[in-house]
């Protein structure tokens, strides 16, 4: 396996990602970037299945935009809008991550280990086998799963933070789900989204995302598994449809 | 009901002198007007909306159809239009939906603006025997050029100049999305901007993979729903479009009800079959003008800065402003909708009272932009209530670079311009996703039409040019001089930049 690294000090986004579609191009299915200090669209609408590109440092905003296929391992915190509208692969992050994290994702998944900011998996949508998956280990900020369309969204709450502790989570959904571990305050539900208690088999089946997560982060899974999730999801997949009369 | 029914909109009727009890009303009218009963034809003209379809249709033009055929108590201020919203709303308690452009009898400003011809000096040009220069380049162009003389007298250019579209006229078709319209609408458009040699935009909904052959001539739009917008699509289109806003409703987002979303629909806008395709008012990911940069940097990166991209704001109050921030986010091209756009669905409140003209736009765009010495920087694409080759001439004068024209493209084929494509039940195939209605537009014969109607356009606007003593399209491009004010306030007169007729 050929591994290239390359060295972002200094190094403005356009000529970094020139240097990552070359390594792509030339067969590279590693890529190790060091020294990044805030470059923006790192990744963005490159394709390469089976790559992995490590980005040591921060990364600005738009990581891994309209990507479709590598897996982006971040070491450190992210900007806003890591994922935003990516089709496949996946993003990792090691840290937080700013507002609008998976913005409109259609497929792949985007971990963040700590915390998200605001409007977290922001109309998310997916069709047919594409169903992007977002996991947030610590907590979300407010607006969470705005707008939803589809896929699936985590939030577990890590090291004793409350996962959920701010208002309008699911404004305006109309299709896919967000699971929550523990119980979220009915006062902090958006217009359009209710909330019940996950069943088993719908806990069945974030089981192997979960598992995923913790071996990423090297967590132990059985404890997140053991605990009540709470499932936020659609109170109708029409949110609009009476809303109009014709003229 | 106490308010019971309101007059009929249209009342159509059958001449029975004429009529041949042929029955191809029946088959046509996809609102229901017509049935047999026995050997007679019967007619409901309430569902009648004035799409002409059957009269179009009717050998023996035996049909009529009448506006308004009861009166109420004429009122200056208590519009017919008025008294049935507020009927409508007092029965149902919702957002008045309404569709095609601005229905107010705003005046036209257009229409009080002249163009000038040469007389005696300056003799004017015959575009039948001189050639004339109607290829436009949309994009950035450069603030100066760098050159370099070579050994062999030859010069080599060291700029490095931005990706442009060429347009051989300064036509271009509009966003229509497939959803909007039908698949067959959009391919008569796609052969047509092919053939001729300029663009369309795909709308918000994805492109269709029959269009994929056309791809070259098509420009891809990103809007806040971000439906069908993968690499793939990007890297199709010649061009990118954000769409801000539209002219038809600016400030808000639009909604492509669940009953729209058909499987073709569905998988171009990579979406469920049946669930609604909501497109928010903002883009998540912009909140400021430098958030646009960065959609607009994130768009150019991801496609290799190979794309020119272009951003679509809706004409309100502070469009200069709006477009000089534009400018300086390296987006290419600022596309001005007017509050004349047409759209499938609007909300009639904002479809008629919210917005401004596209004249008084483009004008106080053209100059905000020249003020800060940046106008190279952005083509400006002018869209919203273009109607015949003379308001291309007219916005052109006032600082476009190239138009967009919409309705006009539908009206080419067979569009009447009857305002209810929200209902889904377009009896010309253009506005609906029934498959019974859609296979009545055939794509190749309504390619030719819309090709004709830019043919016929473009040779009026060489005619104009050359009358007015210009054989190219760039020396008419913001030449406010070759236009006057006819019974234009002095007010909109110094916004547009022009004099008055006689001056």
């Amino acid at each position: 396996m050929t591994t290239v690294r390359i060295d972002a000090h200094h190094l403005h986004y356009t000529p970094l990602n020139q240097q990552i579609r070359a390594a792509i191009a030339a067969g590279a299915k590693e890529i190790i970037i060091d020294n990044v200090l805030g470059q923006r669209f790192i990744g963005d609408g490159v394709r390469g299945d089976g790559v992995t590109i490590t980005v040591n440092g921060v990364p600005g905003g738009d990581l891994g935009m309209f990507m479709s296929g590598p897996t982006i391992i971040v070491n450190g915190n992210a900007d806003h809008a890591p994922g935003n509208t990516m089709d496949k692969g996946k993003v990792i992050i090691h840290g937080s991550a700013g507002d609008a994290v998976a913005h409109s994702m259609r497929g792949g998944r985007v971990y963040v280990r700590d915390n998200i900011g605001y409007r977290g998996g922001i109309h998310m949508k997916q069709y047919m086998e594409k169903r992007p998956i977002l996991v947030v280990g610590g907590a979300a900020r407010a607006f969470l799963g705005e707008y939803m369309a589809g896929g699936l969204l985590i939030v577990l709450g890590l090291n004793g933070v409350t996962p959920i502790a701010e208002r309008g989570v699911g404004s305006g959904i109309h299709g896919g789900e967000i699971l929550v571990r523990g119980p979220v305050d009915e006062l902090h539900l958006g217009v359009g989204a209710k909330q019940t208690l996950a069943t088993e088999e719908q806990k069945v089946m974030i089981k192997p995302i979960i598992e995923d997560f913790a071996q990423q982060f090297g967590l132990d899974p059985a404890p997140l598994l053991a605990s009540d999730f709470t499932r936020i999801s659609p109170a109708s997949a029409r949110p609009f449809a009476n809303k109009y009369t014709w003229e | 009901m106490s308010i019971g029914s309101t007059p009929l909109k249209f009342k159509v009727s059958i001449d029975p002198d004429r009529c041949m009890s042929c029955g191809r009303c029946i088959e046509n009218c996809s609102y229901g007007v017509y049935r047999k009963e026995g050997d007679d034809i019967r007619i409901n003209s309430r569902n009648c909306v004035a799409c002409h379809r059957c009269l179009a249709f009717c050998p023996r033009d035996a049909i009529d159809i009448e506006e308004k055929p009861n009166d109420y108590r004429s009122h200056p201020l208590w519009t017919r239009e008025v008294r049935e919203a507020i009927f409508n709303q007092a029965k149902t308690g919702k957002i008045i939906l309404a569709g095609m452009g601005n229905a107010q009898p705003y005046p036209v400003i257009f229409d009080r603006l002249v163009l000038d011809a040469c007389q005696v000096t300056n003799p004017s040009i015959d575009p039948l025997r001189e050639p004339m220069e109607l290829r436009t380049y949309i994009g950035k162009k450069p603030s100066s050029l760098t050159l370099k003389q070579l050994p062999d007298g030859e010069v080599e250019l060291l700029t490095k100049l931005t990706p442009n579209l060429q347009i051989e006229t300064p036509i271009m078709i509009g966003h229509m999305s497939y959803g909007a319209i039908s698949l067959n609408a959009q391919t008569a458009l796609a052969k047509a901007v092919s053939r001729i040699g300029t663009f369309m935009g795909t709308g918000e909904g994805g492109l269709h993979e029959s269009l994929y052959p056309y791809q070259k001539n098509m420009i891809v739009q990103v809007a806040s729903g971000r439906f069908g917008v993968d690499i793939n699509y990007l890297e199709r289109g010649a061009a990118i479009e954000i769409k801000i806003g539209q002219g038809a409703k600016p400030g808000i987002g639009g909604h492509l009800p669940g009953e729209k979303v058909c499987a073709d629909v569905s998988c171009t806008r990579m979406i469920p079959e049946g669930s609604d395709a909501i497109s928010p008012a903002p883009h998540h990911d912009i909140y400021s003008i430098e958030d646009l940069k960065q959609l607009v940097r994130g768009l150019k990166e991801a496609t290799e800065w190979k794309k020119p991209v272009f951003v679509k704001i809706a004409a309100v109050h502070n469009s200069a402003a709006i477009a000089a921030g534009i400018a300086r986010s390296s987006a290419d091209a600022v596309v001005i909708d007017g509050f004349r756009g047409g759209t499938g669905a609007a909300p009639r409140v904002f479809r008629d009272h919210v917005g401004i003209p596209v004249e008084a736009a483009v004008a106080s765009v053209d100059a905000k932009l020249r003020q800060q010495g940046i106008r190279h920087k952005v083509s400006i694409i002018a869209s919203g209530g273009i109607r015949e080759s003379a308001d291309v001439a007219k916005i052109i004068c006032l600082g476009a670079d190239a138009v967009y024209i919409g309705t006009s493209a539908l009206v080419a084929m067979g569009c009447r311009v009857c305002g209810t494509c929200y209902q889904g039940n377009c009896a010309w195939g253009i506005a609906t996703q029934k498959p019974e209605l859609v296979k009545r537009l055939d794509p190749e014969t309504n390619s030719v039409q819309v090709e004709n109607l830019i043919h016929g356009w473009t040779l009026e606007l060489a005619e104009l040019m050359g009358a007015a003593g210009i054989n190219s399209i760039e020396s008419l491009r913001g030449n406010r001089d070759r236009l006057r004010g006819y019974m234009l306030d002095e007010g909109l007169m110094e916004v547009l930049d022009v004099k008055t007729v006689g001056a």
